[in-house]
């Protein structure tokens, strides 16, 4: 981990403004990805991991915005780029795949158009070249016969091929981050699978440095490197995925864990987080879980701890769990 | 009240004609085409317990979660609720109600939360008493775990986990007790999932409740079921106890879909992804449905459908689920 980061992300902070003044979706997210390496960003809807994706692609849409820190990729700052630069960088540096393959596709272009059009969007290229490199990119992606799909449109493929389709476009210019929100979500559990092995298979060929958004922590403990849990805008724990998942320190991590359902196991009742994650106009002093958390102190209510980070496995918490297995 | 079995389903199919006008069949010669959604399907619920359907999308669950809720009739087989005694010591046959899948649409946004609890009461006539329905509206709000105030609030007010309890006190609003949820969880985050879950498991111990639980998540279901069926394309390929299904799978579909499952306990252990894709219910393969994404596919499951069978107390239609001894997919 010598190496200098690919993107680095420092104290952003992301808020909305609204009559009622400004809600504050992120609050001090710092993270760091290296080249080659899959973060993985996981957290119940509302946490901030989609927006935190949105943020660094410069895609945020008004009234959001940001309002602090700052993005580094490459080692440049990319939060203060004009709309230009950005989109520039955008697709060619930075590629991005969404959760729904089905909206993310033109459906009245083929998958060729798509994918020709975005390769001589972004690199010098003849149409001719562009063509056998979109033909390529589809062979590399897992799907038959690249030669005649590629003349085919979306709806003339299947769920799963259409997330490969997906993949392929935001691999087109060769980006060295591929920020991928819920890629497998909409997919059934065998495609699925298929899904992430392709991810990361295409990331050790490529020297490919992915952030993976998901809720799933089955994904997560199957694909990531390192893990970075989120609630109410904030990184509440950070660290390799094994450390992470089999000694969560945290305790909103905790419990998270603890309410998967397990298929080796059956229990009677699951363990559950009572309550629900606070809205952005409603989010507690102190630490932001304090009123779902059973070791709440006086100080979790009044001070907001920070991501203390000496070792890899980071943890925001007051009382942090002790480095057992919990698991 | 045969042996308190609550549903008996036997042979039960449900087709659906998607074949062109007739007028351009002749123009171009096509054929009728059939989408075989159910085909030939037969299971028992025994009453009190919770009886999961597992499969990929299109595979049919939703359909028989609809044929069961008599939302779509079969085109062929039978659908049967038996008798059972209530816990309030009358007898008949269950009373069925459903949980949808999504929050958000199945509840009406410009109705209180207690107008919807309350309307299949006034509907179906159970109560007269407007302040005897209020009073039923609380209870039941209680019973799920929301506040009695809660009432007079409008479906956006809620949460996803708190509104799929306000369609789960819909459905116990008519004394139901057959169940038929579909994908109740799949919309909800973890930690709302285990609330959802956790309370419907007490619910069931609290008034003896029948399940019929359709859901694509193993994980899920392992925890909540008694018994399962695993669907693919339509039919049924492997029925029984949700344990012995779990701790040893006979056919190849269920080995391989135990498989895949993503595993937050045992991460990257050595699996085979499964290659291919669900083929089109219209045109099936040939044979046994599964045969182009098995791997220990022989010539006679590329022609001859295979008998559902009985081994050791589970169901189970393949060829080579006698050759293949069971192994221990999940560890």
């Amino acid at each position: 981990m010598s190496a200098a980061p690919l993107l680095s992300v420092r104290d952003l902070r992301v808020v909305f403004d609204s009559r009622r003044g400004a809600l504050t979706a992120l609050d001090g997210v710092s993270f760091d990805i290296m080249p080659g390496e899959i973060l993985g960003v996981v957290g119940e809807s509302g946490a901030g991991k989609s927006l935190t994706g949105t943020a660094v692609i410069g895609l945020l849409d008004p009234p959001g915005r940001i309002a602090g820190g700052s993005i580094h990729f490459d080692g440049k700052r990319i939060d203060n780029l004009p709309p230009a630069e950005m989109r520039d960088l955008r697709g060619r540096q930075i590629g991005a795949i969404f959760q729904d393959p089905l909206t993310s596709l033109h459906p009245l272009l083929t998958v060729g158009d798509q994918l020709v059009e975005t390769i001589l969007t972004h690199l010098p290229m003849s149409s001719a070249d562009a063509r056998g490199r979109a033909i390529q990119l589809l062979s590399d992606v897992g799907i038959p016969s690249p030669e005649v799909r590629i003349d085919q449109y979306p709806h003339q493929f299947s769920g799963g091929m259409r997330q490969r389709v997906v993949i392929a476009l935001a691999l087109c210019a060769g980006p060295r981050l591929v920020i991928a929100d819920e890629p497998t979500t909409a997919l059934d559990v065998s495609i699925q699978a298929q899904i992430t092995t392709l991810l990361k298979r295409l990331c050790r060929e490529h020297g490919t440095a992915v952030m993976l958004v998901t809720h799933d922590m089955g994904v997560i403990a199957e694909t990531v490197d390192r893990v970075a849990v989120m609630y109410a805008g904030r990184i509440v724990e950070i660290g390799p995925v094994e450390g992470v998942i089999r000694r969560p320190r945290h305790p909103y991590t905790a419990g998270l864990m603890a309410s998967i359902p397990s298929v080796h196991l059956r229990r009677p009742l699951l363990k559950q987080i009572d309550g629900t994650m606070p809205r952005l106009n409603a989010i507690p002093s102190g630490c932001a879980f304090n009123p779902r958390c059973e070791f709440a102190s006086d100080d979790c209510r009044r001070q907001t701890p920070s991501l203390a980070s000496q070792t890899l496995h980071a943890v925001a918490c007051h009382h942090p769990l002790a480095e057992v297995e919990h698991v | 009240m045969s042996d308190g079995v609550a549903l008996t389903v036997t042979n039960a199919s449900c087709h659906f004609d998607v074949s062109a006008s007739w007028l351009s069949r002749l123009a171009t010669g096509g054929a009728r085409r059939v989408v075989r959604a159910v085909d030939d399907v037969s299971f028992e619920i025994k009453r009190g317990t919770t009886f999961s359907i597992v499969g990929e999308s299109g595979c049919g669950k939703s359909t028989i979660a609809k044929m069961i809720s008599g939302l779509q009739p079969p085109t062929a087989g039978s659908i049967t609720f038996n008798s059972i005694q209530r816990a309030d010591g009358s007898v008949g046959p269950p009373r069925v109600q459903m949980i949808f899948q999504d929050p958000y649409a199945s509840l009406n946004p410009r109705w209180r939360c207690g107008d919807i609890i309350g309307e299949p009461i006034r509907e179906l006539k159970l109560m007269a008493d407007e302040a005897a329905i209020a009073q039923r509206i609380g209870d039941l709000l209680e019973t799920v775990g929301l506040a009695r105030g809660d009432a007079q609030r409008y479906p956006h007010e809620f949460s996803g986990g708190q509104r799929q309890r306000i369609s789960i006190a819909r459905a116990l609003a008519t004394v139901a007790d057959f169940l038929v949820c579909d994908e109740p969880t799949s919309a909800l985050d973890v930690s709302v999932q285990a609330q959802i879950l956790n309370l419907m498991t007490k619910l069931q111990q609290q008034f003896g409740l029948t399940y019929l639980f359709i859901s694509h998540n193993l994980a899920v279901v392992r925890h909540i079921s008694d018994e399962l069926a695993i669907m693919y394309l339509g039919r049924i390929i492997e029925s029984g106890p949700a344990e012995r299904l779990f701790s040893a799978p006979r056919h190849p579909y269920t080995k391989l879909l135990l498989e895949t499952i993503p595993d937050v306990e045992q991460p990257n252990r050595d699996r085979r992804p499964m290659s291919g894709e669900v083929p089109s219910p219209i045109a099936p393969p040939v044979g046994c449905h599964f045969n182009p994404r098995c791997s220990v596919a022989m010539d006679k499951c590329r022609s001859i459908y295979p008998e559902t069978e009985s081994i050791d107390g589970v169901t189970v239609a393949c060829h080579r689920a006698r050759d293949t001894a069971p192994v221990d997919a999940v560890g």
